[in-house]
């Protein structure tokens, strides 16, 4: 018998591939958000405003990520450039999007035709918080209805979050909500974390996301 | 629930690993999973056991270490081991905090002959 010294990140095989995406971004000035959230808290609707708002502004696609159906796919058609739907049902992953998917995703885009692709993962607190895939920034929603107490039960995603948004505001009067001590919760685990306020319904708040994205892209595309 | 993928890396690091060493079987995989990552020991012996099948590390043990999470203040700079899910400094009560020990997944090493 023998014992022989190892020492390495299983997650390694994810994150090499994860890094080898990010150079194909970066070549062809792709800027890239992974967008998280529980099923519900609004990851489609958001796609969506952000779409309308910046229409011809950006060229934005889409990559859809979902255990089986192409319901969000078909929302999203007519306003993206392009759409790719990921089903994870008969994938390892059935929980959430990992580099590899991404990286076959990319594939069928036409990406110097593209500013921006949203990437909608699994709808998912736990997972996706373990996969890079990529991205430049990673985007956390949270919707009034959830609970102000998610950071403090799924810490990791909101760890690793550029921006967090607090969606589906004008539930504010009807849910028992501390917007503060969210705030705290998140900037404890998060001190640089971006926030935004807004809902997706009524459109307040859509715009200083809106304009955060473009500040995002611009400086991505400054860069190249 | 994402232990599959996971566990497809572990079987390709030990075969590689055992092919480089020119082992002829793997007895014993030592892994090191942090208490805050999201992986159960448990899932991952059982996609393994499947996966190796018909390898040269099927039936190799798998012995998990496990990673007590460990935190830091980032206002006083005290490490300490979260009581509960509300994490925050037993010195100053701060409530900025960072993960300093807790999320590792990582082969640490492996018994061949």
């Amino acid at each position: 018998m023998k014992k022989i010294e190892v020492i390495q990140n299983v997650l390694e095989a994810n994150d090499t591939i994860a890094r080898r995406n990010r150079q194909l971004l970066d070549m062809h000035k792709v800027f890239v958000i992974n967008i998280m959230s529980a099923p519900g808290a609004g990851k489609t609707s958001l796609i969506l405003q952000t779409l309308t708002r910046l229409k011809g502004k950006l060229n934005m696609a889409v990559i859809e990520g979902d255990v089986a159906s192409t319901v969000d796919a078909e929302k999203v058609q007519s306003k993206a450039k392009a759409v790719v739907q990921i089903n994870t049902g008969n994938m390892p992953e059935s929980c959430s999007l990992m580099a590899a998917m991404i990286e076959s995703a990319l594939k069928d885009m036409p990406l110097d035709d593209i500013d921006l692709i949203m990437i909608e993962n699994v709808g998912n607190l736990i997972c996706p918080a373990e996969f890079t895939l990529g991205e430049h920034k990673r985007v956390v929603i949270s919707s009034l209805p959830e609970g102000d107490d998610k950071p403090i039960k799924y810490p990791l995603i909101f760890v690793d979050a550029d921006a967090v948004i607090i969606n589906k505001m004008d539930l504010l009067p009807h849910v028992d909500f501390d917007i503060a001590a969210f705030r705290r919760s998140i900037t404890g685990l998060n001190p640089k974390v971006q926030v935004f306020q807004l809902s997706c319904k009524t459109g307040e708040g859509i715009e200083r996301w809106c304009s955060w994205i473009l500040e995002q892209v611009g400086t991505n595309a400054a860069k190249r | 629930m994402h232990e599959l993928g996971v566990t497809e890396s572990i079987v390709n690091i030990a075969l590689t690993k055992a092919g480089e060493a020119q082992a002829s079987k793997v007895i014993k995989i030592n892994l090191v999973v942090g208490e805050l990552a999201g992986f159960v020991p448990d899932c991952i012996q059982f996609y393994f056991d499947s996966l190796s099948k018909d390898t040269i590390a099927q039936g190799a043990t798998l012995h998990f270490e496990s990673v007590a999470a460990e935190l830091r203040c980032r206002d006083c700079s005290a490490v300490f081991q979260p009581q509960d899910t509300l994490w925050t400094c037993p010195k100053c009560a701060g409530r900025s905090i960072e993960i300093f020990k807790g999320r590792e997944l990582y082969i640490e090493s492996m018994e061949v002959e």
